[in-house]
């Protein structure tokens, strides 16, 4: 069985029509890379797995692990293992980030009747993770976020990622912003995460994050469509040509009504 | 409303009665100073009576409900509390509490053994009565009685509540707790604790001000203190009012700071029907420092008042005020922070901050700033702001896993927290953090729209 399957979706944003019909499937154990150029939807759809309210879906469904995604509140879909790395984190202000990651972990291992843990078991299990994304410490004890330089808080939500391992990471434009050392390490830190029971979804503008996170699959969307899926090649082929070439592509693709 | 303004001016002249039965028997009535002192007070209330909203300094506060209820001052005896009842109310590592029921200082509850020599803690009517002269030079001295007609009000009735005295350079390690519990009333009851707190040069304490309720029914608090900051004094005053909502809670503290003077009052209005809660410091000494904090979270038909009202009156000194109100239901927050810089208060820095959250369409918040600067070289700040819960942080906080409310109270609680940030380490901040949490544990415990309680508490404009 897939672990996401999105059919048919379509989704507006006060009155205009974002997503025109996605189709798409992942299984578990696959990356998959949507690339496409600014305004095209990418982001849109990650907000919609990840269940933003401000979206209205008009048509379609989407199952993950078999249940209707687009029925969950977010945090049920949190729980169900769906994850979303933010293109631009929040910063809360008198939330720690320890407090915070253990709270959500807890919410989820409740859900899951899995017994909460306690700070005891859980901060030696942050801090290694902390390691892996070479995040330092006083980290630890800040605020969410708070004063996080951009490459910061894009390490800080692969360290999320990476305590609450979901079935399902949706990265969105995760590559924006960052240099090219803080590339190689969020790129470490999602390539660790790889997994035959896991699935990710690379969402990006840029063929760069996917010569260190290399794709299964890549899927071009452009104007609310796919227009051209295939294999990591593609994300080459559209550097050299240009979003532009796939543009024209879409435009004589017949609607279909 | 004519009926009414008939029933208010009767009931000040219920007042004058009261005072009068009061004065028969008022323990310190045979001094002539401080008889001189009530009767000038009850002459200037009965003079001015209750303050209206066309009052500037009370524009956005009625109390026309406390103007036409008949309230009784509560009569000694009838007083039943056991220690029992008290369980709880003690703050773990404060090496003094005493308790005040109905206004009146109960010994046999109260311990204060742990206190450096030389220290003076008791009740103000036992200080009144065996050795009236320590107090006599400041008493009354600084409370602005012209002005607020609730301070005459407490000045003419001032009989017991708190009287400390921490002589020159020693200093206090835990926080001395002074409890005010009302008990239940038949009839419409009130009680005006009086608290006198004078700091020596080079002193340091904290004092807590906490007041509660232990069973329903009517009452008005009307309490006044005066903190006293010798020289380089470090003070740490807390007010927290957490009575239940049929209660009408008058506070007013007035700070005096001498030269080089630091002191923080902090305020945590989380119960109370009616509250206003005054704080006046006045920096009277070069190089005072002065921090007013305060959180006010108000739900149901709360009506939240805080008035500031901080006075420049030498040079290099430095205050800020920063409050956080939070405001559910139809409930109703004031903010009003006036700053006066005096002429000769020259390097003034004074800054003023007011940040409120709405959680629903009907609650209301009125902040002003009201700046007087009679100095040129100063610097004035002030700012406020009115917002919701950040949708993106709630989306943020939900996507990983957390439930709608948690996530809402993990916000709410983030933002009260920049209260608890300007407290010092230690048992008041601790017992402040305590009381927070609970707080918004009990009453951020459903989504917006969703009621949390049915609507059975009387709006103050209806009450009469």
């Amino acid at each position: 069985m897939s672990l996401l399957q999105i059919k048919n979706l379509h989704v507006t944003v006060g009155g205009h029509e974002i997503l025109k019909g996605i189709d798409l499937k992942l299984n578990p154990g696959e990356v998959h890379s949507i690339m496409g150029p600014n305004g095209s939807g990418k982001s849109t759809l990650a907000q919609v797995l990840a269940r933003r309210q401000t979206y209205e879906v008009t048509q379609g469904e989407v199952l993950f692990n078999g249940k209707d995604l687009l029925a969950m509140k977010p945090e049920e879909a949190a729980c169900e293992g769906l994850f979303m790395a933010f293109q631009y984190p929040v910063e809360i202000p008198g939330i720690g980030n320890t407090y915070f990651l253990r709270s959500a972990l807890n919410a989820i291992r409740k859900y899951r009747g899995e017994d909460e843990m306690d700070a005891m078991d859980f901060l030696p299990m942050f801090r290694e993770k902390l390691k892996l994304l070479e995040m330092d410490e006083k980290l630890l004890n800040r605020s969410v976020n708070e004063g996080f330089s951009g490459g910061e808080k894009k390490r800080n939500e692969i360290l999320q990622m990476a305590v609450l391992q979901p079935k399902l990471a949706i990265l969105d434009e995760t590559d924006s912003g960052l240099d090219i050392d803080a590339l190689r390490i969020v790129a470490k830190g999602v390539n660790g995460m790889r997994s035959p029971e896991r699935a990710m979804l690379v969402v990006t503008h840029y063929q760069r994050l996917l010569n260190y996170i290399v794709p299964d699959y890549v899927h071009v969307l452009v104007d609310g469509r796919i227009v051209r899926s295939g294999g990591a090649e593609l994300a080459l082929e559209l550097e050299e040509k240009g979003y532009s070439w796939t543009e024209t592509e879409a435009r004589q693709t017949p609607v279909s009504a | 409303m004519i009926k009414h303004m008939t029933t208010a001016i009767q009931n000040v002249q219920d007042y004058l009665e009261n005072f009068t039965e009061f004065e028969k028997r008022a323990t310190g009535r045979n001094l002539p100073w401080l008889r001189r002192l009530r009767d000038d007070t009850i002459a200037r209330f009965y003079e001015v009576g209750f303050p209206t909203t066309h009052d500037e300094d009370w524009r956005f506060t009625n109390v026309s409900a406390i103007a036409r209820t008949p309230f009784l001052l509560k009569e000694k005896g009838k007083i039943q509390l056991s220690k029992k009842d008290l369980a709880g109310g003690a703050i773990e590592g404060a090496p003094a509490q005493l308790v005040f029921v109905d206004g009146q200082f109960v010994r046999e509850c109260s311990h204060f053994a742990n206190l450096p020599r030389g220290v003076t803690i008791a009740g103000l009517k036992d200080q009144i009565a065996n050795n009236p002269d320590a107090i006599e030079a400041y008493l009354g001295h600084y409370l602005d009685t012209r002005r607020d007609p609730f301070s005459a009000l407490n000045t003419a009735f001032a009989e017991d509540g708190a009287y400390v005295h921490v002589p020159r350079g020693i200093v206090l390690d835990g926080p001395i707790h002074l409890l005010f519990v009302s008990t239940a009333a038949d009839v419409p009851s009130m009680m005006h604790p009086r608290n006198l707190l004078v700091f020596d040069t080079e002193t340091q304490g904290t004092v807590i001000e906490e007041y509660v309720s232990l069973g329903a029914g009517t009452v008005l608090c009307n309490s006044a203190t005066e903190l006293i900051a010798g020289e380089s004094a470090t003070v740490s005053h807390y007010m927290i009012e957490r009575e239940h909502k049929q209660a009408f809670n008058i506070s007013t503290l007035r700070i005096q700071q001498a030269r080089s003077a630091n002191v923080t009052s902090h305020s945590l209005l989380l119960g109370g029907g009616l509250v206003r809660n005054n704080v006046h410091p006045v920096l009277a000494g070069e190089g005072g420092e002065c921090l007013i904090n305060g959180l006010f979270l108000g739900d149901g038909r709360q009506h939240l008042d805080n008035y500031m009202h901080v006075e420049h009156a030498s040079p290099h000194c430095s205050s800020r005020q920063f409050y956080n109100g939070i405001l559910d239901g139809h409930a109703h927050g004031v903010f009003h922070g006036r700053i006066v810089v005096h002429k000769d208060a020259q390097k003034t820095d004074a800054k003023q901050t007011n940040r409120n959250l709405l959680l629903s369409d009907d609650a209301q918040i009125d902040t002003k700033p009201q700046l007087e600067i009679y100095a040129d070289d100063v610097k004035c700040t002030h700012g406020a702001t009115i917002g919701q819960i950040e949708e993106n942080a709630l989306f943020y906080l939900r996507s990983r896993g957390i439930d709608e409310i948690s996530a809402r109270r993990l916000l709410l609680f983030a933002f009260a927290s920049e209260c608890l940030d300007r407290m010092q380490p230690g048992a008041a901040r601790d017992h402040s953090e305590r009381l927070i949490h609970e707080h918004l544990l009990s009453v951020a415990n459903h989504l917006p729209g969703q009621s949390s309680h049915t609507q059975t508490e009387r709006s103050w404009e209806e009450v009469g």
